[in-house]
């Protein structure tokens, strides 16, 4: 125990560099959804008629509700740096399972979102939906992989906060070394800013 | 080697600051997309949405506090999805 903590002061830990890979990888998620960003735009600008009848037949409630709380997610977890900062572990724990909680109700909200699509007949290739204009198919396949890849997203989000918030728990990330958490911080963040766009392109340009 | 950069500490109240324009742009965006004619909500949704993404990369992911060559790796990399998306753009409207 003495031996590996003796061990642990000597680690080279490079904090930059560590920050730099984050964001080189939060680079490849941002052209991830940035091809599909232009891949809406190419088949929304060549079927607008479709595209708009498509978005007039999504709840907006429902996606401004869950943006409000992805919103409020992103304010959780940039508090928990700020509060794990300040050696307040307890408030930092709270917070960060706070966001955890509010990534789990976005999915849940999602999962009631597209369980009312598939009872009505519309999902990937669905004879109901196949029986449509090509525009509102394109619209409803960009809409299932679109969310759903962002879904998948904040599944892993999800995942990776509840490790952290064990490892603030246990003290294993502490305020001289954040670097973890600021690295999480940064990839749910991201969840919230693609979130940002794909609201106004499904479900407010209608 | 020495640590370059301790972690700025951002305070609570410029976080809440920050989460209550974030919830401010997306109710006018919300009104702005529902109620008024497309020739208003278009230009609305195409200046409200990035403003939003800019103030959570600006604050909540920090690129207020970090180095220049951060916030110029981001600058390129959207500076090169900005430029996908106009190259689409010119080709789409010269069809």
């Amino acid at each position: 125990m003495t031996e590996g903590a003796e061990h642990a002061e000597h680690v080279h830990k490079d904090r930059e560099a560590a920050k730099i890979g984050m964001w080189l990888f939060l680079f490849t998620e941002m052209l991830l959804f940035g091809g599909l960003f232009i891949l809406y735009s190419a088949y929304r600008s060549r079927y607008p008629g479709d595209f708009h009848r498509g978005g007039q037949q999504l709840d907006y409630v429902i996606g401004v509700v869950n943006t409000l709380i992805l919103l409020t997610s992103s304010l959780t977890m940039a508090t928990s740096l700020t509060a794990l900062a300040q050696r307040q572990r307890r408030r930092a724990v709270f917070l960060l399972t706070t966001t955890v909680l509010l990534g789990a109700v976005f999915l849940v909200n999602k999962s009631f979102e597209w369980s009312v699509k598939f009872h009505h007949g519309i999902y990937p290739s669905s004879p109901e939906l196949l029986a449509r204009p090509p525009g509102e198919i394109l619209f409803f396949g960009l809409y299932f992989t679109m969310t759903g890849l962002h879904g998948l997203h904040v599944v892993a989000g999800i995942a990776v906060l509840s490790v952290m918030t064990f490892l603030v728990a246990r003290g294993r990330i502490t305020a001289a070394d954040p670097v973890k958490l600021v690295n999480a911080g940064l990839y749910w963040h991201l969840i919230d800013v693609i979130w940002i766009f794909l609201l106004p392109l499904f479900y407010l340009a209608a | 080697m020495t640590e370059p950069t301790s972690e700025h500490v951002v305070s609570y109240g410029t976080y809440v600051r920050v989460w209550m324009a974030l919830v401010v742009l997306t109710g006018l965006l919300v009104v702005a997309g529902r109620l008024y004619h497309e020739s208003l909500s278009v230009p609305a949704l195409l200046t409200i949405t990035p403003l939003k993404a800019g103030l959570v990369l600006y604050f909540f992911m920090h690129l207020r506090y970090e180095r220049p060559y951060i916030r110029g790796m981001v600058f390129v990399a959207l500076g090169t999805l900005t430029v996908f998306l106009s190259v689409l753009f010119l080709d789409l409207s010269f069809r």
